[in-house]
């Protein structure tokens, strides 16, 4: 009875545990206060209609009663609003040892692509237990990235970066809706999530990468677009050295300060006016038109390789080895 | 009774008890009127702060590509024709209805005056290529968010002008109404809600002079 | 004393001074106009209510088969815009509040008649637009035009539609400021702020919403309006622009819009929980004030509508918390109207069952207000049909509701004729029972995660979709039936005395229907609001 009347999602992620445990308490408390309301206005309509009490007693009012639902509302509220909050900011902040999916969602499909090189489309295999982190953009419209089962939820915008993560807690398959409405198909792109064991993933993964890493992709590309040329990692070139860079603060030449985040990345290949680093001139040509999102993802990915090994690495990235050690690359000359 | 008909010697609409209800509600009208202007301008403003503080060195690129001198000669002429229309509310409290008219004219014409360097300053943009979209020309770093300072001056400017234009004629029209008599020392609400009409088109001004004429070049 | 009535046909009132077309059409009564916001209103709460009934009949399959996805995007976008910015924004103001607010202050007329029959022009011209979008095509950006979708990627009609939710719009302030006018500055000798009806309260703090907000929402749309015209990139990324930069414009308004959907409402459940209570609305200075708050309030919270949106979460975080802080003067009205009936003296007539309606269904999705508000539940419904039925749950649980209980209430005072109450009462229980049945499946629907928007979807949603179907056709009965017993009445239905209800109020101390001027002369008031003392009247036994 259950597959055809369904009242409430399956639990599979570390969120959508809290999220429930919240929506009870809610439910418990408004639907305590609905009855009692509802209760109320019956039981006055029938002891204090017309033809028992034809003569009304004028109350002007109460402040004390005015106090009374003033507070014990607002307190019951910010209860609400800091157990909410709570849950929200863990949803906000993915864990720093995360795994790594990306997504491009266009009209009317998405795009999903492993570090280690599988792409999928519409479908995304995913480790039981890990964390996993998504970082999402749109080649169009905004599209959304909604996972029920999960409890997880996030607008994917064109122009830059938005990321959301999970952590899964039963295998099986579960939905992938777009909920942000994109047009003509909105309804129909939609997938699904394959939870898998981990040994069970490690099996998938290995069968049939034949690219090669996200990461190694990108580097063939930063060859053959010709990045190399002023982005050396021997000697001082034209443009910044990029070992190392991810992650680090940037000194753009009017003062301002920034972080070599994916956003960064992404916008200084499209628009490189936008942000010049100090000590260096405004040369760099615009890549705009010529890669597009599922490229750059792989030249961020391959950029985030080139920092420490430790930091920003998927689990089983094959990406080159880092270059020699450069000098710090962002300091202004 | 039938629809209302006006009392056209001494200006009282029927729905109003006395002349002080009708001339309070006209003068509180025109001042709601005028902020929900605020707020309708106000969208833009919002627009105009968020890329400026986004996009601060395309601003200023987009800033020194304005004539400062076509400027600032509006911004006088707007804040000489506001003193004049002051004035003309002056003139009509103390009973002068023809300079009270004059005023009002000279005004209006000052506000077409405006209106005709603008057009100047927007063929020379033109000229020059800084109109955004296809017919942009300019050579500029980061050309596409300088493009999108024009596209929000010309919107700004424009949507100013369009209540410039609105205005002129009713400056013209009140002053018309002040010289054939109709008003006196102690009816001329219409002059003074007018007034504030074109005081509001002038503020506006003064905040989009210094914001899109003025903006300092970032220190190199 | 027994009030002797003239039958309305004999004596001279606002309906039978002049039957010309042109008197109509060039009015500047205020009661005239109101008539004639009625019936336009009217005519499109059933364009937009065909929309919904084929949006329903589409969702009693999971297959998108009873139209293609296009017709169907054309289809909840033309239901959304109808009913928000033609039906719901003016409804209470521009009919009852029109009617109603010189009145209720002792004035012949709002401060600027000839706007106010402005305002109407304004208004069908944009409806007017709309119907030739309907005819043309069609919008499909839904009614919250998101760009870039709205300004680069739609092949739909949207310049033309923005134009005429524009019109809408400044109708909508032309209302307002009128209302803020005269409400300052009109009011009968004695009638003080503290003695004016909570009608007036609620309808000056939803004037002040529209005076201020309904620009920004202008230059919000103006502006996709003018990126699908020229493609400049104000909003279009690839043009560095910033799509969230709309989302913020929007909402600024489209936030407090909602309030201005249902300060009015609850005006009228004020004037009506207090009538048919004989007893003054408890707690008057607490909800005249929370009226205000709402007002004020209401313009800090638009950002819920983005927490998953790409905004930060402090942001976030600061937003949730106002929202918060805006849910309680709700909350205080609906306890004071509550207990308003505690040792009144209560009478179930229709306009009473419409408000303990209202209480009931708006306590609801108030309530549901609340989960959304809460960050971590929010991540999860945003979006989804729990939104939908949340505001559903105010906009027709609430807002209708209570915009049928005052037609009820004064349509004697409107017409001079008297509802059959019977059929107001099948009615009022019908549109009761269809309402729940329809949208309550739809919370269950959206935490299962349904998304919203959605032509077609999963096989297992699909009965809690039917359910909802089937309330939507017996609400739909429900909404035709007052069509036509009002019809019907202004024929057949009983002569109605001055003041059927025994309400207290200046309108109801005018003949039914009243004459054009309102009142022959100017009353001076010196009794407080709801003082049952001052009526001479009996209520009329129903």
């Amino acid at each position: 009875m259950w597959q055809t009347l369904p009242l409430w999602p399956v639990r599979a992620s570390t969120l959508a545990d809290r999220t429930d445990a919240l929506m009870i308490f809610m439910l418990a408390v408004t639907g305590f206060f609905t009855v009692m309301i509802f209760i109320l206005i019956f039981i006055f309509a029938m002891r204090f209609r017309r033809a028992r009490n034809p003569v009304a007693t004028q109350i002007e009012g109460s402040n004390a009663l005015e106090a009374t639902w003033t507070l014990i509302p607002f307190g019951i509220f910010m209860v609400m609003f800091i157990w909410g909050a709570g849950i929200y900011m863990t949803w906000a902040q993915p864990p720093p040892d995360a795994e790594e999916i990306f997504v491009v969602g266009k009209q009317w499909m998405w795009k999903f692509q492993h570090p280690e090189g599988q792409r999928e489309i519409n479908q995304m295999h995913v480790p039981l237990g890990r964390a996993i982190r998504l970082t999402m953009i749109s080649q169009d419209v905004i599209h959304g990235m909604f996972l029920p089962e999960f409890r997880v939820k996030q607008d994917v915008l064109p122009g830059r970066y938005t990321t959301t993560w999970f952590q899964t807690t039963k295998p099986g398959r579960y939905h992938v809706y777009c909920h942000e409405y994109c047009g003509t198909a909105h309804a129909g792109m939609i997938g699904e999530v394959v939870v898998m064991e981990p040994a069970a993933y490690q099996a998938w993964l290995s069968g049939g990468n034949a690219e090669g890493s996200l990461a190694s992709t990108g580097q063939k590309l930063f060859q053959q677009l010709g990045c190399a040329t002023c982005h050396r990692f021997d000697t001082q070139g034209r443009g910044p050295n990029l070992v190392g860079l991810y992650g680090k603060p940037v000194l753009l030449d009017d003062g301002r300060t920034v972080t070599a985040d994916d956003n960064y990345i992404r916008e200084s290949i499209l628009t490189p006016g936008a942000k010049v680093v100090a000590g260096f001139r405004p040369i760099m040509p615009t890549f705009q038109g010529i890669v597009n999102e599922e490229q750059l993802l792989s030249l961020v990915a391959y950029i985030r390789s080139l920092s420490q090994p430790e930091q920003r690495e998927p689990v089983r990235n094959r990406a080159a080895p880092p270059p020699h050690p450069a000098p710090s690359p962002t300091r202004s000359r | 009774m039938h629809d209302s008909t006006v009392v056209a010697a001494r200006g009282l609409r029927h729905h109003f008890a006395d002349m002080e209800q009708q001339r309070a509600s006209a003068t509180l009208g025109m001042w709601v009127f005028l902020i929900t202007e605020i707020m309708f301008f106000g969208g833009l403003f919002a627009a105009y702060l968020v890329y400026r503080t986004t996009h601060f060195e395309a601003w200023a690129i987009g800033s020194a590509h304005m004539d400062f001198w076509i400027g600032t000669i509006n911004t006088v002429i707007l804040l000489c024709s506001s003193l004049l229309v002051a004035l003309s509310v002056h003139a009509i409290q103390v009973g002068q209805n023809r300079l009270c008219a004059i005023y009002l004219w000279i005004a209006s014409a000052m506000g077409v005056a405006f209106l005709v360097l603008k057009g100047i300053e927007y063929h020379a943009h033109y000229v020059e290529g800084a109109v955004p979209g296809s017919l942009w020309r300019l050579q500029v770093a980061d050309s596409r968010t300088v493009q999108m300072f024009f596209y929000i001056y010309f919107v700004m400017t424009g949507l100013h002008a369009l209540h410039v234009t609105i205005g002129i004629g009713l400056l013209a029209v009140i002053g018309g109404y002040a010289a054939k008599g109709r008003y006196s020392p102690t009816y001329h609400n219409p002059v003074h809600v007018s007034g504030l009409y074109w005081h509001f088109v002038d503020v506006v001004w003064i905040f989009l002079y210094p914001l899109l004429y003025l903006i300092p070049h970032p220190k190199a | 004393m027994a009030t002797v009535t003239v039958p309305a046909v004999e004596r001279e009132n606002y309906l039978n001074t002049d039957f010309t077309v042109k008197s109509w059409l060039l009015t500047t009564d205020h009661k005239r106009i109101a008539i004639l916001y009625l019936l336009s209103i009217t005519a499109m709460f059933f364009v937009g209510g065909i929309a919904a009934t084929l949006i329903r009949i589409e969702l009693l399959t999971p297959a998108g088969d009873l139209m293609s996805s296009d017709t169907y995007n054309k289809m909840f976008s033309i239901h959304g815009i109808i009913m928000v910015f033609f039906f719901l924004i003016p409804s209470i103001p521009a009919v009852l509040g029109n009617f109603l607010v010189p009145m209720m202050i002792g004035a012949k007329d709002l401060a600027f008649p000839k706007i106010n029959l402005a305002s109407w022009y304004f208004y069908i011209t944009g409806a007017g637009l709309l119907m030739y979008v309907i005819l043309t095509g069609g919008v499909d950006t839904g009614w919250t035009f998101y760009v870039p979708y709205s300004s680069t990627y739609s092949n739909s009609n949207v310049i033309t539609a923005i134009a005429g939710i524009f019109l809408a719009g400044f109708s909508s302030i032309f209302t307002g400021f009128n209302f803020i006018v005269t409400i300052h500055r009109m009011r009968a000798p004695g009638l003080t702020w503290g003695r004016l009806p909570l009608f007036i309260w609620s309808h000056y703090a939803t004037s002040v919403i529209m005076v201020l907000g309904t620009p920004v929402v202008a230059i919000a749309l103006s502006l996709v309006a003018l990126e699908r015209a020229f493609h400049m990139g104000i909003f279009d990324p690839r043009l560095g622009g910033d799509p969230l930069l709309f989302q913020h414009m929007f909402w600024f308004y489209s936030h407090p819009a909602v309030y201005i959907m249902i300060l009015p409402s609850m005006a009228v459940i004020s004037e009506v929980v207090s009538t048919f209570s004989r007893k003054r609305i408890f707690g008057y200075m607490a909800v005249a004030l929370a009226s205000i708050s709402i007002a004020v309030f209401g313009f800090l919270v638009w950002a819920h509508h983005m927490f998953v949106a790409g905004m930060s979460a402090y942001a976030a975080l600061v937003f949730s918390l106002l929202s918060y802080f805006v849910a309680v003067p709700s909350a205080i009205k609906v306890f004071n109207w509550t207990a308003t009936m505690y040792k009144g003296s209560v009478s179930l007539n229709t306009p009473m069952l419409y408000a303990m309606g209202f209480i009931g269904l708006f306590t609801m999705g108030g309530m549901t207000g609340l989960y959304l508000s809460a960050l971590g539940i929010d991540v999860q419904v945003h979006h989804t049909y729990f939104v939908i039925a949340h505001f559903h749950y105010i906009m027709v649980g609430g807002a209708v509701m209570g915009y049928l209980a005052g037609i009820h209430y004064w349509w004697p005072k409107i017409s001079g004729r008297m509802y059959p109450e019977a059929w107001g009462k099948i009615a009022a229980g019908t549109i009761f029972i269809g309402f729940n049945l329809t949208f309550f499946p739809q919370f269950v629907l959206g935490y299962l995660g349904m998304p919203r928007r959605y032509h077609s979807y999963p096989p297992e949603y699909q009965v809690l979709n039917v359910m909802s179907t089937a309330g939507a056709s017996i609400l739909a009965v429900g909404y035709v039936l007052p069509l036509a017993y009002l019809l019907w009445s202004l024929r057949y239905g009983e002569v109605a005395p001055d003041n059927p209800w025994a309400a207290t109020g200046l309108e109801w101390r005018t003949p039914s229907p009243p004459p054009t001027e309102n009142f022959p002369e100017t009353p001076i008031v010196t009794w407080e609001a709801y003082d049952y003392s001052t009526v001479r009247e009996e209520p009329v036994a129903r």
